[in-house]
């Protein structure tokens, strides 16, 4: 038992530690996302169900303006819905972490807040952009063509990735105000679901009465997806990619400071 | 650097309206084992929080390997190790990945955090099942592998949080083993448990709390004496009911005789062996009765817990029961209290 006294080698200090350990962290999670079977289905079958459902079930029946086929109008919408509910299991896992003592260990050690929930943001946006190729893949083989060029394509897929990452702290904080992971789920659920459907992801926002077309303008979901379609389908971009950039500013200086002082007192009792 | 590992003075925590910790005082020396010994609810758990950085106490200060808990934080995590009441490893890595992260975690380097996941692994027993998901483990394994989790760092202060609880009897000896040789090696350790045995076994001090308050603390020996003189246990000869015995021998005793109906055994408290065997023997030929065996001994732990607690330290530990042979026991693990 001599190894247990003997210190193990040097400790680095501030960056190198925070780097380390951040690495560590996504490397976890990256890990439980292929090894726990909510977290594999919430990252591959249901974007795959969600391009073929709104497809085939909605398709027939709206006619989008600007677009010969449904699908190029669509998978920007479902885009950001596939990220909002894959965002969900994000405050579910730290909920999990923290009723299970996950968290109460993380803070024994030497690690810095911010390491432990930025790990689980880096593998959530690695997951993210594992969702969008797969949506646009599935998208591509039943019609979905990008129609502005190979570098506003991949700016479309680095906007969806980003509000994944927008999502995902605001899903931190939650996890970590509620503590208990169905609270979680649900809570992190339910806005996604109200957002999406008030906004322009399914249909134009002319086609809604006048009472909701105020509030489905002013829509975080309305406005990213009009940047995601603007990239996907050509025609201005810099107005609503500004915009969309704006709200995914916002709601980080709101959720990640709020979240690592969470994390400062966040305990299992 | 003072030289006690952990020195708190009046730590006092409210959840709500109730005091989980109410003023607690506590020193351990460095390189010493001090059991903290108390029924459920009684502070023991939130104590270790609170030492551990993980809870700020609403008063009272503590200093854990030289550094102020509520201060200092970051260098109180550089030199301690937790392994909480709840295994917290996590289930869906491998026992080694989870050695690994957790090393990475503490600022080794990929290939350090490897070799010392592969030494802890060694050490602690777990190389048939390292590569296994930690959802396959035993609760013996997954309790091994959180106090190999622990170790990763080698920190000078160590806090176990009831280790052994939920553990069957093979799996608690097990830990014992490690954690007996892990403080022989100068590692101090703060150890929370339930388990009277277990802190007679591994502590050099033990430090009862209820209510969230320190009501006894002393060395096993002077805890012993707490609990007042020596024993005597009786065993009745086949067919005669140890209540009579009990009855017979009560005036000798210094205290209330325990009787164990089922097993037939009488304990009786008494002040001086030489004194009292004499009398004892004259009472059981003028009345009448048999034993089979006849014993003196200090008073347990156990015992001792009851006379400064008045309620046993909760559930037995189980594990040596099954493990030794019933003579090894000093004293039986349930006993009703006599009706007199």
């Amino acid at each position: 038992m001599t190894a247990v006294t003997t210190g193990p080698g040097g400790r680095p200090d501030g960056a190198a530690l925070i780097l380390g350990s951040t690495a560590a962290i996504t490397a976890r999670n990256l890990r439980r996302l292929v090894r726990v079977p909510t977290l594999l289905v919430f990252a591959t079958v249901q974007p795959v169900l969600f391009v073929l459902l709104f497809t085939y079930t909605f398709g027939g029946a709206i006619h989008a303006p600007g677009v010969t086929r449904y699908i190029d109008y669509l998978l920007p919408g479902i885009l950001v819905l596939a990220i909002g509910f894959g965002a969900s299991q994000t405050g579910v896992a730290i909920a999990e972490d923290l009723t299970t003592g996950m968290i109460d260990r993380f803070r024994s050690l030497p690690v810095p807040g911010a390491a432990v929930l930025a790990g689980r943001v880096i593998a959530d946006a690695l997951r993210n952009l594992f969702v969008a190729a797969l949506m646009i893949a599935v998208g591509a083989a039943i019609g979905f063509r990008f129609h502005a060029g190979p570098a506003a394509a991949l700016a479309a897929v680095a906007l969806a990735v980003a509000t994944g990452v927008a999502f995902s702290w605001l899903n931190l904080l939650l996890g970590l105000a509620v503590r208990d992971p169905e609270s979680a789920g649900l809570a992190g659920l339910f806005p996604v679901i109200i957002l999406f459907f008030t906004s322009s992801a399914l249909v134009p926002v002319a086609t809604m009465p006048g009472w909701l077309q105020a509030f489905a303008r002013a829509n975080p979901v309305t406005v990213i997806t009009g940047a995601l379609r603007a990239l996907c389908l050509g025609g201005p971009t810099a107005r609503p990619a500004a915009e969309a950039a704006a709200w995914l500013a916002g709601l980080l200086a709101v959720a990640v400071p709020a979240a690592v002082a969470r994390y400062r007192h966040a305990t299992s009792t | 650097m003072t030289d006690a590992a952990i020195v708190a003075e009046g730590i006092g925590k409210r959840f709500g309206p109730v005091p989980a910790l109410d003023g607690v005082d506590l020193v351990l020396p460095a390189g010493g084992v001090l059991g903290l010994l108390g029924p459920n609810g009684a502070g023991k758990t939130t104590l270790v929080r609170v030492l551990a950085t993980l809870l700020r106490p609403d008063r009272g200060r503590a200093r854990v390997a030289g550094f102020d808990v509520a201060d200092q934080p970051r260098e109180v995590r550089r030199r301690i190790g937790l392994s909480g009441q709840y295994a917290a490893v996590d289930p869906f890595l491998t026992g080694q990945e989870n050695l690994v992260m957790i090393g990475r975690l503490c600022g080794l380097s990929a290939r350090q955090a490897r070799r010392r996941a592969g030494d802890l692994i060694g050490q602690l027993d777990l190389a048939g099942t390292a590569g296994r998901l930690v959802r396959a483990y035993s609760g013996g394994m997954r309790r091994r592998l959180d106090v190999a989790a622990s170790l990763v760092a080698a920190p000078p202060v160590l806090f176990l949080d009831e280790p052994t609880t939920g553990l069957d009897p093979r799996g608690r000896l097990a830990l014992w083993q490690v954690l007996g040789e892990l403080a022989g090696t100068g590692t101090s350790v703060l150890l929370t448990t339930q388990y009277i045995e277990e802190a007679e076994r591994l502590a050099s001090m033990i430090m009862i709390i209820d209510h969230g308050t320190v009501i006894a603390s002393g060395t096993p020996g002077q805890l012993r004496d707490r609990a007042g003189g020596d024993r005597l246990d009786l065993q009745a000869a086949p067919g005669e009911d140890p209540r009579h015995l009990a009855g017979a021998l009560a005036p000798l005793g210094t205290g209330e005789p325990v009787v164990d109906e089922a097993a037939g055994r009488v304990i009786l408290p008494v002040a001086d062996l030489a004194a009292s065997l004499p009398a004892v023997a004259a009472r059981l030929a003028a009345a009448g009765l048999h034993v089979s065996a006849l014993a003196v001994r200090r008073p347990t732990l156990e015992e001792a817990f009851l006379a400064v607690t008045g309620q046993p330290a909760g559930p037995s530990a189980p594990g040596p029961d099954a493990a030794c042979p019933p003579a090894a026991r000093p004293g039986p693990a349930r006993r009703t209290r006599s009706a007199r």
